[in-house]
């Protein structure tokens, strides 16, 4: 069972007027755009269940769009994102659409910009907490809560070791980790959430293993 | 060592340790975060920052939500206030008026402190900061009486729940109006045993509280609980101060709040399927604002 913080019940400051559909909104924009990483040109939003009926009235695509724009969930410019990422001159839709199984507060945003077409979709689960389910084609699960550790790699044995070792060097504490995989021996992804984030010589490090191709370290929102 | 589930663990502490719900509250969040004190009491000074500005905000500006259906309702409720005929008292009116105008706050797309949700968000400030006003209390005091309203909602997390959509209206706002009932009686110089008395009047008022938010938005009803809410912490705060107690303990009103919740059916747990969304006016505001 979670353990409970007073500020898990007196908190998060946020700008209203719902902690799922706003401020879990803004989170899940924010992590799609840290998982991008590059600048982006154009964005769209394909918004499933609740999100897709009320997204104007609370703000979801407001939200949603604050955090392609790197605000976190208490930012006061978060209402007026969508004249900002205008001025800034980034296309954005917000589309209706169905996701099949979805949770409720689900979205698909799909990045386009320097790094090509990203997508990533993550469901607003309450409170404003967050689950991302799917980065691209691959299903995989992180909540953006902790500093989160995201490789791709071949499906090979002591992979993960290498990996966790680099951590251990650091004296990092890993908090949850998850390993997915396509299928046997192909590509496969590994997310491990940890209690701080990992300096860049590790990331250096952890990136020189042959077998794995990507990595990215992303900072809790 | 200061870990507590429920509100009888918590009392034992208080009673162990000689101390208030806040203060062991506040050494449970020093043990488990391995924080210092002065980081954990700025942390919740924040808090209280920002429901001073949203009560502020949203007393005096002229302020809409986004669909256009609530807003400007404190400002007026203060100006009645003002003028000093209340009948419900100048207090009440008062702290019915900045839970109003938080909750309008959230509503416009303001900043608020979800407390212990985004749609309960007002309860806490109004009952709180008008108690801290009359009291002319310190920041201390008030921070301090903010993890009295956590502490207590850490139990209620623990043991039932604080989600519209799994306990409907009366785990949000109830949750809200009992945190914020025990934090005004300890802020007044109540025992611990009060304050959960306090906390149990407050969610035993609204047992079985639907959640029925018309087209899905956290305004209609939204805005008006809170101000109930407010209403109804503080008349426990009062009831308990005189020494009134609760015959059923505070933990199995929250157990009973819980099993209400589960039986409650989906149309009326913030799916706006049920209760006012379902009026022939929610229907009708849902369909303009979804032709909007």
């Amino acid at each position: 069972m979670k353990q409970y913080s007073s500020f898990d019940i007196l908190g998060p400051i946020m700008i209203g007027p719902s902690s799922s559909h706003t401020a879990g909104a803004a989170r899940i924009g924010n992590i799609a755009r840290k998982i991008y990483g590059g600048k982006i040109t154009s964005v769209r939003f394909y918004l499933h269940g609740s999100f897709a009926e009320t997204y104007r009235g609370h703000g979801t695509d407001r939200a949603l769009l604050a955090g392609i724009l790197c605000m976190d969930p208490s930012d006061d410019r978060l209402r007026d994102s969508l004249n900002i990422a205008k001025e800034m001159g980034i296309d954005f839709e917000f589309i209706p659409t169905v996701i099949k199984d979805a949770h409720p507060n689900t979205v698909m945003v799909e990045m386009d910009g320097e790094n090509g077409r990203i997508s990533v979709t993550g469901s607003s689960i309450g409170g404003g907490s967050i689950v991302i389910t799917r980065i691209d084609d691959f299903n995989l699960e992180f909540t953006g809560d902790y500093p989160t550790l995201i490789t791709s790699h071949v499906d090979r044995p002591g992979v993960i070791a290498k990996v966790t070792e680099i951590i251990k060097g650091c004296d990092i504490n890993i908090a949850f980790m998850k390993v997915f995989r396509h299928q046997k021996g192909k590509e496969a992804a590994m997310i491990i959430e940890m209690d701080y984030t990992l300096p860049d010589k590790a990331i250096d490090e952890i990136k020189k293993i042959k077998e794995i191709s990507s990595v990215m370290m992303i900072e809790p929102v | 060592m200061y870990e507590f589930k429920t509100g009888n663990e918590l009392l034992n502490l208080c009673s162990a340790y000689n101390k208030s719900i806040g203060e062991i509250t506040i050494l449970y969040e020093m043990e488990t975060s391995e924080k210092s004190r002065e980081d954990i009491l700025l942390k919740m000074k924040a808090n209280l920052e920002v429901m001073r500005e949203a009560a502020l905000y949203g007393l005096t500006r002229d302020i809409r939500s986004v669909s256009g259906l609530t807003g400007g309702d404190a400002k007026k409720l203060w100006k009645y206030t003002e003028a000093g005929h209340t009948l419900s008292g100048t207090h009440t009116a008062m702290a019915v008026a900045k839970a109003m105008a938080v909750s309008e706050v959230n509503a416009s797309m303001g900043r608020i402190v979800a407390a212990p949700t985004a749609g309960s968000c007002g309860i806490i400030p109004g009952a709180l900061l008008t108690a801290a006003e009359i009291l002319n209390s310190t920041d201390d005091d008030v921070i301090n009486a903010l993890f009295t309203a956590s502490g207590v909602g850490i139990t209620i997390a623990y043991n039932a729940t604080l989600s519209g959509a799994e306990g409907g209206c009366q785990a949000e706002c109830g949750s809200a109006a009992a945190m914020a009932a025990a934090a005004v009686t300890e802020l007044v110089g109540g025992s611990p045993e009060q304050a959960l008395n306090a906390a149990a009047f407050s969610l035993k008022a609204v047992m079985g509280l639907v959640c029925d938010p018309v087209a899905g938005l956290v305004e209609i009803p939204c805005v008006k609980r809170n101000a109930f809410g407010a209403s109804n912490a503080l008349t426990a705060a009062d009831m308990a101060l005189a020494g009134i107690t609760s015959r059923i303990p505070f933990d199995e009103v929250v157990e009973a709040m819980y099993r209400v919740g589960k039986v409650m059916p989906y149309e009326l747990k913030e799916t706006a399927k049920g209760g006012l969304a379902d009026t022939p006016t929610g229907k009708r505001i849902k369909e303009e604002l979804s032709g909007k």
